[in-house]
């Protein structure tokens, strides 16, 4: 695997990224618009952890066509990603859709953070407890010394 | 014969460092004298592993190919500055940097750390020699950088072009001096567990280091976005990119620390949570560097990264991070708290803050190893791409970017948030004023732009209504205030510094992210496009030749909507060598803001050339610099340099008289 990887990586460097080529803009430019936030959620599949829309590499352009062919079609922003993940699987998609695999992923900050919260609020509890007073024995010892 | 030199030091470094870290561990307690010589073992191993830096270096400027690793990763063609950084541009000459990176550190704590009480700085040397026995073994055993080729060729086969500037020369010693700093305070920690002994004085000490790296860390990440910026050639400056994340995380362990070990200095409280943020720091870090390596995670930053030496790596990892976990699980419940307060106090709202960063932290670790084990476990793959990051990221930042202004305004034990919300009027209703009146002049072209812009001006102004309130301006004459102004302690400039180059961050992005303008197009030369009001004519094109590479050029002038004109050159160029390309890109900064110009490939006899005209961009850089700033000029506070008690003078006996 390795060398395949070395290989996807070599393909990548060697083209320069480049991006979205002049030939490939939409006269509509609501429509260009679309197309490039669309392009932004998409992994370049040859490349590192790059967007379609960052990308050179021959397949960024073929996804950025296709992309644009779809939106042409008249498909919905959501369709043209369902395209995609039907045909390259969820591995496409840059921003992970919430499903069995990925729940865990979307939930951890929120689980963290109310973790965090619950323990402040524990320690801070306790704390109240330890500083609510003397307990009767202090009590007895302090009154003595009056 | 250098190379031998060399390759012997680090052999010496190594074995000294093995000696130290198992001495350093059975005699801690024998008092001054096992301190002292771990000192002087902690500066041996310091000299000896410059001489092998230092035969490094040799070996690649000069060209000396029968090094293996000049040979592979060197040029005899190539510029002189880029045969020194072209060391450490490689997996084993940048284990070398990061191994001298770590001696330095631990001599430094040898030679001014003699104020500390013996078996604490015993300690903290030999857990600093253990971290360089391990790596200086992981390098020596498995990535020999001192390996010779026999025979030598005639010519190197030259370093990634990509790698070939300046910021090679720059961004990975920053960002190690980081990464490395933060083993001190690893070291201290595990030092202070060992003992059982922790105290205010504790957090004293650790703190400059602490503040030290965080410093260079910053610095670090900072220059490798603005490498990255002007490199890759589309004018991106954070990709949430694996490896970017590895660097990241460190730093908002490292800033968590910095606030923590602040509660812990002025109140002895916290000191649980501040040695566990000290190893995880530093475990990040290790993270940071190695997790590359192993080659589990690769990107494009990865220049190093080879499968084979992955298990050894990740083996070092769990022992240095497992074992310091372990010693904090069965040692961290003997520590006593101290320290009562209020939850609406400085104290809390440092806590706060660290519970904001600790928690972005988790975020953004999970998102960059999700995807891995999910592949390992189930088979699975996806994508955690930057639209994840951004998200989760942002929606934590928020919250803590709307309370920071409040956290300097507090006071210790008990505060009173409603004066120092009084004292913040100001500051909002001028952050909210900005973040309306720019937001109409911009248009809003996403909606969330108008909530950035507020909570970066709010960040910026509420830095500056903690100098205003504690200098009075207004209240008292005007000299009076300056007065106070400027005999303001430093470490109370530091943290308004530190908070305005937040802010100020923040509106980079904000104004890059909503207001960035691009045009591709198509251009011969003497032809001419307009952007944003510039206007850029296309002069000429032609072929040039480097020291290393080919180049085709492309030469353009830009009328700015001033009128003002300036030259720009652009070009494509392709390195003899290897044969690989790259594009340099022009950029004119004007003002605050850049106008970013790169030649594409040819397209139909015509030059494909994109224009992007990015607003407020060097805000994101400038307020990174400015909390850099604010980290040295914390490291010169009075409060800092006599810290540490130092031991009286021995009394000077008297006559008879």
């Amino acid at each position: 695997m390795s060398w395949l990887r070395a290989l996807l990586l070599a393909l990548c460097l060697a083209a320069p990224a480049m991006a979205v080529g002049p030939d490939e803009v939409l006269p509509d430019p609501v429509l260009e618009q679309r197309a490039r936030d669309i392009s932004a959620g998409l992994r370049c599949l040859v490349c590192q952890n790059q967007s379609i829309d960052d990308s050179d590499a021959d397949l960024a352009k073929d996804l950025r066509v296709l992309v644009r062919e779809r939106l042409l079609a008249g498909d919905s922003d959501e369709a043209v990603r369902q395209y995609l993940v039907d045909r390259y699987g969820e591995y496409v998609l840059l921003n992970p859709r919430v499903n069995n695999h990925t729940i865990l992923l979307w939930i951890a900050a929120p689980v963290l953070l109310i973790g965090g919260l619950g323990t402040l609020w524990l320690a801070g509890r306790r704390r109240r407890v330890v500083d609510a007073g003397l307990s009767a024995e202090e009590q007895a010892a302090l009154d003595e010394l009056k | 014969m250098s190379i031998e030199l060399g390759h012997f030091a680090l052999i010496l470094a190594f074995a000294i460092a093995a000696i130290s870290a198992v001495g350093g561990f059975v005699f801690w307690r024998s008092g001054q004298r096992i301190a002292l010589v771990l000192s002087q073992g902690a500066v041996l191993q310091f000299i000896l592993v410059a001489v092998a830096f230092a035969a490094l270096i040799q070996a690649f400027v000069t060209s000396d190919f029968s090094l293996l690793l000049a040979a592979s990763h060197s040029h005899s063609l190539k510029p002189l500055i880029f045969k020194i950084s072209g060391v450490w541009g490689n997996h084993e000459g940048s284990m070398v940097l990061w191994i001298s990176i770590l001696v330095a550190f631990g001599a430094m704590v040898a030679t001014f750390g003699r104020r500390l009480p013996s078996d604490l700085l015993a300690l903290v040397l030999a857990t600093q020699s253990l971290l360089t026995a391990a790596f200086a073994g992981f390098t020596i055993f498995t990535s020999n950088p001192f390996a010779r080729l026999i025979p030598a060729p005639i010519e190197g086969n030259d370093l990634n072009p990509v790698l070939q500037d300046i910021g090679l020369a720059i961004h990975p010693p920053l960002l190690y001096a980081g990464y490395v700093g933060f083993s001190i305070c690893f070291s201290f920690a595990v030092a202070a567990l060992v003992s059982g002994r922790i105290d205010q004085a504790w957090a004293r000490w650790v703190r400059p280091w602490a503040m030290l790296s965080w410093t260079f860390l910053t610095l670090g990440i900072a220059m490798g976005s603005y490498w990255a910026y002007y490199e890759l050639g589309w004018g991106g400056w954070w990709f949430w990119d694996p490896v970017e994340n590895a660097s990241f995380m460190p730093w908002l362990a490292g800033t968590a620390l910095l606030h923590s070990a602040l509660v812990m200095e002025k109140r002895n409280a916290l000191k649980i949570w501040t040695i566990f943020l000290s190893i995880i720091t530093f475990s990040l870090s290790l993270l940071g560097t190695f997790l590359v390596r192993s080659g589990i995670l690769t990107s494009v930053h990865t220049f190093a990264s080879d499968p084979t030496r992955g298990l050894v790596i990740l083996t070092l990892l769990a022992l240095v991070i497992g074992g310091a976990f372990a010693l904090f699980a069965f040692r961290a419940a003997a520590l006593r708290q101290g320290g009562l307060f209020a939850p609406v106090s400085r104290e809390g709202a440092l806590i706060l803050n660290n519970l904001f960063l600790a928690t972005a932290v988790g975020a953004v670790l999970v998102g960059t190893l999700y995807p891995l084990l999910l592949d390992a476990l189930t088979g699975t793959t996806i994508s955690v791409g930057a639209p994840f990051f951004n998200l989760t990221f942002g929606a934590l930042m928020a919250p803590l970017l709307l309370v920071l202004p409040f956290g300097p305004l507090l006071a210790w034990k008990r505060a009173d948030i409603v004066a120092a919300a009084q004292r913040l009027i100001g500051a909002a209703a001028l952050a909210i004023f900005a973040a309306i009146l720019i937001s109409a002049l911009g248009g809003a072209t996403i909606s969330l732009a108008p909530i950035g812009l507020l909570l970066g001006f709010w960040v910026a102004f509420g830095a500056i209504a903690e100098l205003v309130d504690r200098s009075k301006i207004g209240r008292i004459p005007l000299g009076e205030s300056w007065r106070r102004l400027t005999g303001l302690p430093r470490s109370a400039w530091s943290t308004a510094i530190a908070h305005f180059g937040i802010g100020i961050t923040v509106l980079g992005i904000v104004a890059v992210s909503a207001w960035e303008t691009e045009l591709v197009t198509t251009l011969n030369p003497g032809e001419t496009a307009e952007l944003s009001g510039y206007i850029v004519a296309f002069d000429s094109f032609d072929s040039v030749e480097g020291p290393n590479y080919l180049s085709d050029e492309g030469h353009f002038t830009v009328t700015a909507p001033g009128g003002e004109t300036r030259q720009m050159l652009a070009d494509r160029r392709t390195y003899v060598a290897s044969g690989m390309p790259t594009t340099e890109a022009a950029i004119q900064t004007y003002g605050f803001s850049q106008l970013y110009l790169q030649l594409g490939e040819p397209l139909d006899d015509t030059h494909v050339v994109r224009i992007w005209h990015k607003p407020y961009i060097t805000l994101i850089w400038l307020g990174a610099l400015l909390m850099a700033f604010a980290g040295f000029l914390s490291l010169t506070d009075r409060k800092l340099r006599v810290g540490a008690p130092r031991r009286a003078a021995k009394p000077v006996p008297q006559a008879a008289q």
